[in-house]
Order: C-alpha cells, then structure tokens, then sequence
C-alpha cells in the first residue's frame, strides 16, 4: 500500500483544504469515546458522538464498582454522562450507527443512521408514563437478561428483574428518552395494546416512526468502539449458558449495583436464595488456543477479586472461591487490593483450571483441580460467575470494511503500530481508543481518549495552521469536572 | 445402502452380542454392513508419538480393504463404519493424518505397499443411522417402541475428542444417541457426565479408580431419573456394567442399574429377535427390566 492510498480518498482528490472541517466524529459513546469527546469538546472543538444504544455510558454504566479505589462506577461516571449531554460543543446521536464515511483527514463526509425509537424524544419529557403502563415484561439487555425466580410468601413464584417492552437503558441514562423493543411490544408483534401512546401525556408516542438520516462533515474521526463478552452459548464446558446459576461476569456487576434487578440484594438466579458458596472461573475463553481465545483478557483478576470482595461485604458468612491459572495484577495498587481480597476479605484463591461445571439438585458443582497440591478439586456452589473473554464489540469487522481499515484475526483494530502509534490507524485523520484495539481496563480507556483526543487536536493544528478557538466557560454545560 | 463394516476384536469376542444386534437393525432400517472380506486389529489406540508410523499401518491396511472393497462390490461410496467407539476413533484419526500429511503417507505406504489416499469416509454406525438413513425413517420402522423407558445416553469420549479429527455431535452436550432413543420410544434424560471418562484403559491397572469414575457417571444418571444407561462403547459399557459389582459394596444404597447397547434396545423396537444379542454377559442383567416392561422377547 503507498502513502498515498493510505492518506487519501481517490473519489476526494483535488478538492482539498477548501473545505477543512475542525469537527470529529467519535463512535461508541463508552468510558473512552466519553472522554476523547469531553477533551475535544472544551478545546473549543465541535464533536459528533455517536452510540447505537439508547443512551451514553457504554459498559462502564454497568458496573457496580471500580477497582482498586471500590469507588461506584455510576457515581463518578455521572458527572460526565450528563456533561455529555448538556455540552454546546457535543452534537449526540444516540440510537444510531455510522453507515457511511468518505473524504479524507480534514474533510470527512458521514452519513449516520438513527434507528426508530417509536417515541419523538422531541416532545418527550421523560416522565415515565409509559414505562409504567406498558404490560409487557422483558428481560433487561442492560441487566444482561438476569432474571431471578422468587417465590413469595404464598408460594408463588415471580420473576424479579424483568423490564418493559418500552424503556430507558438506566435510571441514570442520558439522554433519558425511552425507546420500544419491537421484537417483544403486544402493539408491534399482535397489533393490540397501545397502552403506552394512551397515557402518554405529550403524545410523543409515534408507532410510524421510520429510520432517519443524517449527513455531516468532520475533519477526524476516533473510533471508541468497545468491547463486548464471549457468549456463554460457546463455553460447552461450562454449562453453554443452559445453567442458570452460571453468569457471566457482567451480570454479576449488575447483581451487585445498587441500580440492578435487585436493587444490590445477593440473590441466585434460579430460585432467588442467598448464595453461601460463589466460585469464580477466570480465563473462561482466553489464555486457551485450542478451543477459544488466546489472548489474555486482562482485566478479570482485577475485576473477580473485586466482586469476591464486594461479595463477601453483603453475604458476610459466605465463602468465595476464585479458580486462576495466574494472578495478572499489574498496575497501579493492584496487587495491594488483590493481596486484600485474600487476606482482608478471605477470599480463597485455588490455582488452577476448572474443566467441568454442571448442575446436581439445587447445585452447580464445579469440577477443577488445584495445581499447588496437584489434587482435583470438587466445589459444590450455589453460583458461578465465569470470566469471558474479551471479544471486539458486534460489528467492527464491517465498520472496518467501511473504513477500509485492518482488523487481526480476533477483530480487534489494528493499530497504525503497536509499540509508537497505537492511537492511530492506516488512515490519516482516524485514530483509535479504549478496548475497541483489545482488553483494556478504565484507567487505560480514559488514557487512550485522552490521548486521541490530543492527536486530533494536533492534527487540527497541523491543517489549519491555527489553534482552534479559545473555550469559554459557558461553552461546558456544568462545571468544570473534566477540564485540566 | 452398502456400507463397509469393521466389526473390530471386541465385537468379534465379548461384544458379540452388541454385533449380532447392530447387524440385524442395521439391515432392518436398509443398512447393508458388509462385513470386509479381510481385516486385521485397528491398533486398539491412536499413536501419540508423532513420528511412529509404523503404528498407522495396521489401521491404514484396514482402510485400503475398504476402498477396495467399496470399488470392487460397487458401493455408492467408499463408505466404512464400525460399532467400537475405539477403532472409529483410530480409524477415523489415521485416515484424517492420511489425508493431510502427503510425505508420512508415501511412507505408510510403501511400508504397506498400497497406494491410499484418504479415499474412504470413516463413519461412526451412529453418524451414519443420523445422517445417511435418519432417526424419522427408523422412528416409522419401530414395531414395539419402548414404553417410555427413561435412558441416559452416555457417549464416552472416543467419539467426541479430539472434536476436530472426530466429533460429529457437540463434544460438550452430544445429542445423537438421546434423539435415537426418542425415535425408540424411549425418554432419554438430561444428565451431565455423557461425556465423561468412565476409566477406561484403567481397568486393567486399577480397577477401584475405573469403579469410582463409573460410579459418578451412573450416580448422576439415577439422579437425573433414568432406569437404564444406554451407550454406544463397548469399553464403556463394560465398565459401567462390571464395575457395579464393587459399588454396591463401596457405595451404600447404591442400585444397580442395566447398562444396554444402543442396538440391543433398536433391534427389541424393531421387534427383531433379541435372543442373540448377549444379554447373558451383562453383569446387572436386563431381561427383567425388559420383561416387567413386555419388552422381551428373547
């Protein structure tokens, strides 16, 4: 490939810098696209967020809290989500996906797709009303489908966690605008109900509502698009997702948050008890060649001895088992609060990998083997939480297409080179943060939108000649939370 | 359909039963197993040294038998099957290394001094009843299904790993012999251990760790609701079946349990005569299970 099919569009060529745009557009509206946004933003900098969920915040929103400080992800991700939203500087585009990008560094021609939320959030007010009508229960994507079976004190047996056919991501969720699930509404799947459009008290219920779209034009692009977990359906071994006392470790933040389906109460899926013995299962997918994924998805240790720790702060006489094949706590404080985990919280640490995991009675036993006294080992536990690998998120292979830029083997973003440029792609004027390039935890996210953000900056400069223009303290919506 | 057959020693011996019933249902749903005019030991396990190529001869001799057979007899294919897990796991394996390392097997074959390719398909009998005459055909054939009997299918491993040489059903959650069972008349029951080691080769060497192996496969079975065990192996059945001998005195309460092979149940389905199909060297004998259902017939 020479320099210049890398640096430019043939379908652009002799029109440049006439029409220089010092906006960007930044994909995937997590921790880091938040963060790049938030930089570029109160540079002065117009930025274009977009994210194809419903509302802001990406996985991090999920979490109940941050390793190693414990400190409630949702808290101090707020100020941010909500700066977000309120920023003059930032144009956002939720529910909505980037279908087509073309031009070159300095003068990209977008075209994005919002998809239809059934609900004109212009005239949404966010009220409630019709979350509140809505008749039809459904599984919480937000929640990671998590759904806990009680049975109450005359014997019936309800279901906790479900959701509504027409909702909001989170109680927290900027925009707070709801959208319908067509796939479960009674309206969309039998043509009866329309509830939600009777109580609506500003009639912003529209059932007729087609895609739309828009064009703009930015000088960078950040591509912030994310993660997402290896699905269980593919872990044969661990029950393929057919146990439902085996989750993933997603569904474990949300069974711990305080906004979860428990509102933070420690409750097992199947039957809603108490559970006394929790196994962790680390490297469920990675670190294994052979079947799965090779690489190590890094933030895991970190993550498990934080929920065996938070675990044991709400079921104080409950045992906590985590299955490793090594501890990889590299970074700031992190041996110290795994080291806490273990000695403060005892939770008990088995080297060694877990083959097998099945369901006996009202059990999940767990069949591994501990490689420090080289006998196996039988757990029978009351819920297992697995440590997925890290996947790219859904449909990075084809925004890679789009873009015409390199994705390896697993799907992640090829940087531009690993070692001096990992913020940069291929092309000029595309750059690349958070674990979209692979496992990354929050610090490192934050980081890399930080970082790319200042590339684009830099890149701005370079064509224009120019800083761009000076941030008023009007132009941040609230506060000052983010700037230096 | 005209498949060739490689009955294997254990078949040919103690597994005599197992054999007399997969050819009389064999030939009962249209499957003609023609036996090979002439076939030596498949080895009995797969190499695991790399370079031991003299260990690939004797199952890639029985491989060319097939192919000539196939050609000689005109079969649609050069189709091979066999009812031992363990020589279909050989068997299959060396055909797999046959095909895709052309330099070892120039040697293997002039060691042998035939010239064979890969030609052949090495089929379990349950892959070929699945896929080349189907569970519907044979479910329309059953004269007395089986009352409900509720089995628990246990596949052992040598049909299943290694998954990429071998495995023609989900390694982890194998659902072939359950869905025969179902076209059977029978209820096939969710256990977890359908996979598991039953020991093996261990019991030869230390028959009380084959016995504890055994036992946690069949514990989970009676805990899972089944009367029966029903498997497609003949090692496993032996040690699931023999090795209850030693539960009921290691293992208190522990009850006994039959152990079938799958063909034994498909030919009393079929409503073939079952008197020859060994029932005599079950350790836990069947018949009365078979009787107090009206299944017997032998």
């Amino acid at each position: 490939m020479t320099e210049e099919m890398l640096h430019s569009d043939p379908a652009h060529k002799g029109e440049e810098a006439t029409h220089l745009s010092n906006r960007v557009l930044i994909v995937g509206a997590g921790i880091a696209g938040i963060q790049a946004a938030l930089d570029i933003a109160n540079s002065g900098h117009e930025v274009v967020l977009v994210d194809r969920l419903p509302s802001v915040g990406g996985h991090m929103h999920q979490l109940s809290e941050t390793f190693p400080t414990l400190d409630c992800s949702q808290c101090i991700m707020t100020p941010r989500t909500v700066e977000v939203g309120r920023h003059r500087n930032i144009k956002l585009y939720v529910y909505s996906e980037v279908e087509q990008v073309q031009g070159e560094a300095g003068s990209f021609h977008v075209r994005i797709r919002r998809k239809p939320a059934y609900v004109r959030w212009d005239l949404c007010t966010a009220c409630g009303a019709c979350t509140e009508a809505c008749p039809q229960q459904i599984p919480v994507q937000f929640d990671r489908q998590l759904e806990i079976a009680r049975t109450t004190k005359s014997g019936q047996v309800r279901t906790y966690g479900t959701g509504k056919a027409i909702y909001t991501l989170s109680p927290q969720a900027v925009p707070k605008k709801p959208v319908i699930d067509t796939g479960y509404c009674t309206w969309f799947q039998k043509g009866k109900c329309r509830l939600c459009e009777k109580v609506c008290p500003v009639k912003a219920i529209d059932y007729e509502q087609q895609p739309s779209w828009y064009e703009e034009q930015v000088g960078a692009i950040i591509l912030a698009t994310g993660y997402e977990l290896y699905p269980l359906s593919k872990l044969g071994e661990y029950g393929a997702g057919d146990v439902p006392d085996v989750i993933d470790a997603l569904a474990m933040e949300r069974l711990l948050s305080a906004s979860g389906p428990t509102a933070g109460l420690m409750r097992r899926p199947s039957d809603g008890k108490v559970p006394k013995e929790v196994v962790w299962i680390q490297c469920a997918g990675s670190r294994d060649p052979e079947l799965h994924m090779p690489y190590c998805s890094k933030i895991c240790c970190m993550y498990s001895a934080k929920q065996a720790m938070l675990y044991k702060h709400k079921v104080h006489d409950g045992q906590a088992f985590v299955f490793y094949i090594d501890i990889r706590s590299a970074g700031k404080r992190y041996e110290e609060f795994v080291q806490r985990a273990m000695e403060e919280d005892k939770v008990l640490f088995v080297r060694g990998k877990v083959s097998k995991v099945f369901r006996e009675g009202d059990k999940v036993l767990v069949w591994g083997v501990d490689t420090l006294t080289g006998l196996p080992v039988e757990v029978s536990a009351d819920l297992v939480v697995l440590s997925p690998a890290m996947i790219p998120s859904e449909g990075t292979r084809q925004m890679a297409e789009m873009l015409r830029l390199e994705v390896d083997e697993f799907g992640w973003w090829t940087e531009c080179e690993g070692n001096l440029a990992p913020l940069e792609t291929r092309r000029r004027g595309i750059f690349l943060a958070g674990a979209g390039t692979g496992p990354k935890d929050i610090p490192e996210a934050v980081s890399q939108g930080s970082g790319a953000a200042g590339k684009v900056l830099s890149l701005f400069a370079r064509l224009t000649g120019a800083a761009g223009a000076p941030v008023r303290p009007e132009d941040t919506g609230i506060g000052s939370s983010t700037r230096p | 359909m005209k498949v060739s057959y490689f009955p294997g020693c254990t078949l040919n011996t103690t597994g005599k039963g197992y054999d007399n019933a997969v050819r009389a249902s064999a030939a009962a749903v249209g499957l003609d197993l023609v036996e090979l005019p002439e076939w030596n030991c498949c080895g009995a396990t797969y190499p695991l040294i790399v370079d031991n190529m003299l260990e690939l001869a004797a199952p890639t001799h029985i491989l060319v038998s097939a192919h000539e057979q196939a050609l000689d007899e005109g079969h649609e294919a050069p189709l091979l099957t066999t009812a031992c897990t363990t020589c279909y796991n050989v068997l299959r394996r060396t055909n797999h290394f046959i095909r895709n390392h052309p330099e070892e097997r120039e040697r293997v074959n002039a060691f042998i001094e035939k010239e064979y390719a890969g030609e052949v398909e090495v089929k379990d009998i349950l892959h070929v009843l699945r896929d080349d005459i189907g569970f519907e055909l044979i479910h329309e054939k059953v004269q007395s299904p089986l009352k409900d009997l509720k089995v628990a299918a246990y596949y052992g491993c040598m049909v299943l790993r290694p998954p990429a040489e071998v495995a023609y059903d989900d390694p982890d959650n194998p659902r072939s012999l359950d869905d025969l069972m179902a076209a059977l008349g029978a209820v096939p029951v969710d256990h977890p251990h359908k996979n598991e080691c039953c020991g093996a080769y261990l019991a030869v060497k230390a028959p009380d760790v084959t016995r504890e192996m055994a036992f946690t496969i069949l514990k989970s079975a009676r805990s899972s609701g089944a009367e029966a065990v029903v498997t497609n192996c003949p090692l496993c059945q032996f040690n699931l079946d023999r090795r209850q001998r030693e539960m009921t005195q290691f293992h208190a309460g522990f009850a006994p349990i039959p152990v079938y092979y799958f063909s034994q149940l498909m030919g009393l389905a079929l409503g073939l005569d079952a008197g020859a199909y060994g029932w005599e060297r079950h350790y836990v004998d069947a018949r009365p299970q078979l009787r107090a259902l009206g299944l017997w017939n032998g």
